[in-house]
């Protein structure tokens, strides 16, 4: 009997946390995945546990989100490592919107501090000269996301989930799915298939978003913070078609991660020579040290992304027994679990910890 | 190198003479045999010798990671090793 009370549909980090989520209600759990758990957008994102203030209900997510991440703090497994996040102004026009930013950021039950010019370069003596302080977020932590995404996998397991590995779900029935060899699950079903969303539910309109990354060799000490520039929600949020911003990050190895790049309407995964390099150079404009170090490798990912930025996490409007849980962009690792429990919150009718209103699927259709 | 064919440089703070024509790792190896750690803290040396298995980095007047196998010896070099 392959009856399920849910079926999620993909391992990425979103349905690796559904799937622990409901596992860890008591619910009779099945998992989906075709490939590596975790081998999507998730194995190419950066794990970068952050807040952004721009969007309110993104920031309710995302601080959601954070205190359930403090779990795993410890866990060997996460890599967790609390560098907090640096945001760096270039100039006094952005340096202005430092307190508004603290403020939300603070108002949201968070912890963040504006630095000056002198204070940020004892945090980052690297930096080039000439910026005009930041903001310092200081309780912020990177994860390593494919290693969570198995263990969340794993958690749920040895609670009982039924993982169907090297299988991918081919139809949407009535509270059943189809796998590609023919079995039948039947239960109500979670899709979070990232940027494979539009296979089975195309009406969900959802877009790839091209980011390139590059790891270094390693420099311990060079870079404490994961160091971004306050202009990194214009190149985020913005819908120009191509776009790149600073973004480098210390890994617990002394590795550093370098991004970050931006592309829509681009389907080859390949690395861009003129991106990388388009890329790097606004690294090394904010960090001209960055320009020393020995590259290890660089690669891409594919960020899942909505028409106005945020999840869809719900019902799918007009079929019974049916969730969604996909479409978080740059986001899913710091929101994951927010969006697990939120999810879970609506399955089981509970009262949401977050207002589910702003990430209804329905608001794509309307 | 000096008109001896001999080339005199320093190895973590030590002076070591190889013939011209030696590389680092040759001068390293009077030394020490530990050239690098692994990220887990192993002691890692040459493997390969010629450059593809990166397993004999080390600091050459201050820049880290050079392959030491394929580096050759210069007059003066400061090398450090175990990074």
């Amino acid at each position: 009997m392959n009856g399920y009370d849910l079926i999620v549909v993909g391992a990425g980090i979103v349905g690796a946390s559904c799937a622990d989520e409901a596992a860890a209600a008591g619910l009779r759990v099945a998992i989906v995945e075709p490939g590596p758990i975790g081998g999507g957008a998730t194995a190419c994102a950066m794990g970068h546990l952050v807040a952004m203030d721009d969007d309110p209900a993104e920031l309710a997510l995302a601080r959601h989100s954070l205190h359930r991440w403090e779990e795993f703090a410890d866990l060997a497994e996460a890599e967790f490592s609390r560098c907090g996040t640096l945001w760096v102004a270039r100039n006094e026009a952005e340096a202005a919107g430092i307190a508004q930013r603290v403020a939300r950021l603070e108002a949201s039950g968070g912890e963040a501090h504006a630095v000056d010019a002198q204070a940020l370069y004892r945090l980052e003596p690297a930096l080039a000269p000439g910026l005009c302080g930041g903001m310092l977020v200081p309780r912020e932590a990177v994860v390593y996301p494919p290693r969570m995404a198995l263990h969340l996998v794993r958690r749920a397991r040895q609670r009982g989930a039924v993982l169907y590995a090297g299988r991918a779900a081919r139809r949407l029935g009535r509270a059943a799915v189809t796998l590609d060899d023919g079995t039948v699950l039947a239960g109500p079903t979670l899709v979070a298939t990232g940027c494979a969303l539009p296979e089975l539910l195309p009406q969900l309109p959802l877009r790839p978003r091209k980011g390139h990354l590059l790891i270094t060799d390693r420099y311990p000490g060079l870079l404490h913070h994961q160091v971004l520039e306050l202009g990194y929600a214009d190149s985020a949020h913005g819908h120009a078609g191509s776009s790149v911003a600073f973004n480098v990050q210390p890994r617990p190895t002394g590795q550093i991660l370098i991004g970050s790049s931006r592309e829509f309407d681009v389907a080859d995964p390949s690395v861009s020579a003129p991106m990388l390099q388009r890329m790097l150079q606004r690294a090394f404009d904010f960090m001209p040290a960055l320009r020393g170090l020995r590259a290890i490798r660089a690669w891409t990912g594919f960020r899942p992304a909505t028409p106005d930025g945020r999840p869809y996490l719900g019902a799918v409007p007009g079929r019974a027994d049916l969730w969604v849980a996909a479409g978080h962009e740059g986001l899913g690792v710091t929101t994951a679990l927010g969006s697990a429990q939120l999810m879970l919150d609506l399955l089981l009718g509970r009262t949401p910890a977050i207002d589910p209103a702003p990430y209804a699927p329905a608001r794509a259709l309307a | 190198m000096n008109a001896a064919g001999v080339v005199r440089l320093s190895v973590d703070g030590e002076p070591v003479a190889v013939p011209a024509g030696s590389s680092v790792a040759a001068a390293v190896a009077r030394v020490t045999t530990r050239f690098r750690r692994s990220v887990r803290g192993e002691p890692r040396a040459p493997v390969c010798g010629m450059g593809v298995c990166f397993e004999c980095r080390v600091r050459i007047d201050g820049v880290p990671h050079q392959r030491a196998c394929i580096t050759p010896a210069r007059d003066g070099m400061q090398v450090n090793t175990d990074d």
